[in-house]
């Protein structure tokens, strides 16, 4: 089962800056959440019920970083959510702080100023994105007009393949809507 | 067709903010049908099928480990659109422990082959998430080729990966390496800013290893703008540093021209934590760092004021200057909203204090603690209690104030710290005479206190309080009182174990006053009526206060009862005797005479390996058989079969018993007779060890020289014999009463355990470390190679890096080179530590130093 392996939060050696990436609504809805650091899905769970019970229970005017389990959570309320990171002690604060500032600008110039609900139908975009900014919990594209000509490259590649596939389908599927 | 009727990701997100079935049925029909649709042979279903799965699990935690199968079939569609879904699949839901896992390797050197640069860059994102040690060995030439990419987008991602491959499979370093360390010299921002990131792991890791590539990153930490690059450089040569401090000259003076220059608040503070954590003996850096914490402390942004905070705390050890010239900020910061900046806050201030200014700084924060919340109020007070003991009260001179601080703690209403007080009231007790008097009456109004009986976290200051007056009754005011309170009927509210400490403590007292009362007679012959009145009186009161409590259900407060009770019984007659006829030796008063002896020799501190300190007695053989013992007790044992036995006899009879069978078992099991009784003794241990106290060397023989220490209390009274010790102060008004401290020496066994993990955590890293080193080495000897090519760009590199290395130097280092290959793989030890001894002697080149 996914629960042998590794039952605490530990993990043996740190390949990477970034151990995950969380979102989450001001409600507690989670919007997103990306893993760079082996957790089990119980795990998983439980570092977000965790969280953001804590994230979401603090005041306007306090930090933005959170000691937790030996870890820095640095997160940043954007409108209704909330952008968390987890990093190690000796990261920088400040510099997660711009990456997720940075994540947020790139979300908006895809999206046209992108609200809640363009994550909550594109949650996948959200990902293909963060996959582009991030690489094994690196950052490794700080260019936003990089990331923005990768991701549209991508897209055409999808909707080409798409068109061709399924013109046929998709006129039927349109036509007994 | 199967396809049109199925609902997309989309229409699920859809259904489900609609939906009214409420949240885990609607995620279990949506299951159901995913499970049915994955199984379908058509990969667009399927893909689909997967892509909601996916997202279910990402947001509502839904288990897809079974999925797994279907993924790879995913995967392996030839179209760019289901790869992107299977591969978010599988980087999402694969471990190491995923069985299929065997079955993705051919797919993915598939399309880290891939003409498609975007399915490159989707398997070696797959590859840096799941990549375990046979993926990485089987796909370190795919990564080695596609770090010399052309294409900078794929040579960006293939850098990414490069720390999983080198975690999993240290051996791809003698690959990879040199293709790593070439991309160092790249004008593709992207690609350099990935490279550093990996070099920034790398140095972390081991920085001894990077050390040689110093020059590259120097270069690069003078001329790079881009912040992100420059955090990574600040880390590693924070690294390099701790392991080459000639570093620290070379390199403060560019961070501090980047601290001087930028605006970029993260490289800010990454320069001032680079300056105090590793460059703290470069003065000008420090004192620019330190400035810039100040311009942090008073931004209003909660961040920076946190973060100057947490940098001063690193800089305190070494340069409490910079604390103290924050003071007030600091002081300003424990009333913050924030419970992360007042921690931080607390910690600076505990680290400023000295004994000049501990009653201060402890009434700022007693202030503080009245008003905190209960976590924050109680994390003061154990840092207050931590700082204020450390190393046997160090930093006290007036016991008599620090002994009300105490008192004083205990009041605070949110205290959950009893046992901590109780511990230092009783050490302070034990430990320093002329704080005893204050003692016994801060005690005697934390007794009366009837707020302290009520809150269960305070009883230990109680039994503590207690303790304290019946030990230390001769500085009591008034003992009558000090009877009263220990035997008020609210003390029913204490669990047995403390209230058999005050029945005790009842029992001191009424000794001590008996024996005064007696003694007072003796000498003035012929006492008032008054004194025997008020003695009467005090009688009365235990009798009446104890009474009910012999019949006690706890059998510890029954029979302390008990011996008051029957002690009382047997003096009231003589106390009554004694007003009447000036007799000579009552019984009473012989009894009490010896049960204040009994009591008055003084408790001191114990080491906590005093056991060891404890030499063996002239002519005690602990070696010797004790076979003899059998005849002898014979002898003994026989009358003890008449019917007459009384109860001591018995035991005797039993233990003796015991011990013969002993004998006996292990005489017939074993015949060694000399050592005999070690082996039981060893037996012994072996089966009760935890009632042992551990030590290294508990036996003298073992490290050769006898145990000389003298017994720790008789250490401890020698101590308290010497009375105020006049080199101490001086430089006080008030003298600091003797503190008795003893030479625990127990630092030497912490630091070798520590000594111990520190080596077992190299030896994890050992590997990769000794891989970087080779192939730094081969890297050395390809460029050597490439200068005789004639190769311009990389004569002047080399030049750099040769400076220094003297020829005998780099002679060294070829010889080296050629053992490590000689002996590699089958004298692994061997090898080890010839790479170790390599490591100690890299060459820094000169420009550094």
């Amino acid at each position: 089962g996914t629960d042998d392996h590794s039952s605490d939060l530990f993990w043996e050696s740190r390949i990477n800056m970034i151990h995950f990436v969380l979102l989450v609504s001001r409600q507690g809805k989670v919007r997103l959440t990306k893993w760079y650091s082996p957790y089990t899905q119980k795990e998983r769970s439980k570092v977000i019920r965790e969280l953001s019970g804590v994230i979401l229970n603090r005041g306007p005017k306090l930090c933005n970083f959170i000691e937790w389990r030996g870890y820095k959570v640095v997160y940043k309320r954007y409108a209704s959510l909330y952008f968390c990171m987890c990093i190690d002690e000796a990261d920088n604060e400040l510099e997660v702080l711009e990456i997720i500032h940075h994540y947020v600008e790139i979300l908006d110039r895809y999206f046209g100023s992108v609200c809640e609900l363009d994550l909550i139908f594109n949650f996948h975009k959200a990902y293909y994105i963060l996959d582009e900014l991030l690489i094994a919990g690196e950052l490794q594209e700080s260019s936003k007009k990089t990331v923005a000509r990768i991701i549209s490259a991508q897209d055409q590649l999808v909707e080409a393949a798409k068109e061709e596939a399924s013109s046929i389908s998709n006129i039927i599927a349109q036509a007994t809507k | 067709m199967d396809n049109l009727f199925q609902r997309s990701l989309e229409d699920l997100i859809k259904g489900f903010r609609l939906q009214l079935l409420g949240d885990s049925s609607f995620i279990s029909r949506a299951l159901e049908e995913i499970r049915r649709e994955i199984k379908a042979t058509d990969l667009s279903t399927k893909s689909t099928a997967l892509h909601k799965l996916s997202y279910l699990a990402a947001i509502h935690g839904v288990d897809m480990s079974w999925a797994a199968f279907h993924a790879l079939e995913v995967v392996s569609s030839s179209r760019f659109h289901h790869k992107r879904i299977g591969y978010q699949a599988i980087t999402q839901s694969f471990h190491d422990q995923t069985s299929v896992l065997l079955l993705i390797t051919n797919q993915l050197r598939k399309d880290l082959n891939s003409v498609n640069e975007y399915e490159v860059s989707l398997a070696l994102e797959c590859l840096s998430r799941i990549g375990t040690r046979d993926l990485a060995r089987d796909l370190s030439p795919e990564v080695f080729t596609l770090l010399g990419s052309s294409k900078s987008f794929v040579r960006k991602k293939a850098t990414g990966v490069v720390l999983r491959v080198f975690d999993k499979y240290p051996d791809a370093v003698k690959v990879c390496f040199k293709r790593l360390v070439e991309n160092l010299e790249t004008s593709d921002p992207q690609i350099l800013s990935a490279v550093v990131g990996v070099f920034c792991e790398l140095a972390s890791k081991d920085p001894t290893s990077c050390l040689p590539l110093a020059p590259e990153f120097f270069k690069i930490l003078v001329d790079s703008r881009n912040n992100w690059v420059l955090i990574k450089l600040l880390k590693i040569f924070s690294k390099l540093a701790s392991v080459e401090p000639r570093l620290g000259r070379k390199v403060a003076e560019p961070i501090c021209e980047h601290m001087k220059r930028t605006v970029a608040k993260s490289l800010v503070f990454e320069c001032v934590r680079t300056v105090v954590s590793s460059l703290s003996d470069h003065e000008a850096a420090v004192k620019l760092a330190v400035a810039k914490i100040r311009e942090f402390l008073v931004e209003d942004d909660p961040n920076l004021k946190y973060l100057g905070l947490h940098a001063l705390s690193i800089a305190a050890p070494k340069h409490l200057w910079a604390v103290l010239e924050n003071k007030e900020a600091v002081v300003k910061a424990l009333s913050d909203e924030d419970p992360n900046v007042k921690l931080e806050a607390l910690h600076l201030l505990m680290a400023m204090v000295t004994e000049d200014n501990v009653s201060e700084i402890s009434r700022i924060l007693m202030n503080y603690a009245l008003k905190s919340d209960p976590l924050f109020c109680n994390e003061i007070i154990i840092s207050v209690l931590s700082v204020c003991s450390r190393n046997a009260y160090e930093i006290i001179v007036d016991f008599d104030w620090y002994v009300s601080l105490l008192g004083e703690m205990a009041r605070i209403p949110h205290c959950q710290r009893g046992e901590e007080i109780e511990h230092q009231l009783i050490d302070i007790g034990m430990r320093v005479r002329d704080a005893r008097p204050q003692l016994v009456r801060v005690s005697w109004a934390l007794l009366i206190d009837p707020a302290l009986l009520g809150n269960m976290f305070l009883h230990p200051i109680l039994s503590a309080a207690s303790w304290v007056s019946g030990e230390y009754v001769e500085f009591a005011k008034n003992p009558y009182e000090l009877v009263e309170a220990l035997v008020q009927p609210r003390t029913d509210l204490l669990p047995p174990y403390i209230r058999a400490i005050y029945i005790h403590s009842v029992f001191k007292v009424l000794v001590f006053c008996l024996r005064s009362y007696f003694s007072a007679q003796e000498s003035s012959s012929g006492s008032s009526s008054t004194v025997y009145e008020s003695i009467l009186n005090l009688v009365n009161v235990i009798e009446i206060g104890v009474w009910p409590l012999s019949g006690a259900y706890d059998v510890e407060v029954q029979e302390r009862a008990k011996n008051v009770l029957g002690f009382i019984g047997m003096a009231k007659q003589d106390i009554a005797k004694k007003v009447n006829l000036q007799d000579n030796e009552a019984e009473a008063c012989r009894v009490t005479a010896f049960m204040e002896d009994a009591f008055s020799e003084e408790l001191g501190p114990i080491s906590a390996n005093a056991r060891e300190k404890v030499c063996v007695p002239d002519g005690l053989e602990l070696e010797e058989n004790l076979g003899d013992l059998e005849e002898i007790c014979g002898k003994f044992l026989k009358p003890v079969e008449s019917d007459s036995v009384s109860c001591t006899d018995k035991i005797t009879f039993s233990v003796s018993n015991l011990r013969i069978r002993d004998q006996q078992e292990a005489s017939s099991s074993t015949s060694l007779p000399p050592k005999e009784s070690s082996s039981l003794l060893a037996e012994h241990r072996k089966r009760h060890g935890m009632y042992y106290l551990t030590s290294e060397k508990n036996d003298p023989d073992s490290n050769g020289t006898p145990n000389d220490y003298p017994p720790a209390n008789d250490l401890a009274s020698e101590i308290l014999l010497d009375p105020l010790d006049p080199k101490r102060k001086a430089k006080h008004r008030k003298s600091r009463p003797v503190v008795v401290k003893l030479d625990e020496g127990g630092e030497s066994r912490i630091t070798t355990s520590q000594a111990k993990t520190k080596q077992e955590s190299v030896t994890d890293d050992e590997s990769l470390s000794r891989d970087i080193q080779s192939a730094l080495l081969v890297n050395k000897k390809g460029k050597e190679r490439e200068k005789c090519e004639g190769n311009s760009n990389l004569v002047v590199q080399e030049e750099e890096t040769s400076r220094i290395e003297k020829p005998q130097n780099s002679e060294k280092k070829k010889k080296k080179k050629k053992n490590g290959e000689r002996t590699s793989g089958k004298h692994r030890s061997r090898r080890r530590s010839e790479v170790a001894s390599s490591s100690e002697q890299v060459e820094i080149p000169d420009l550094l130093l």
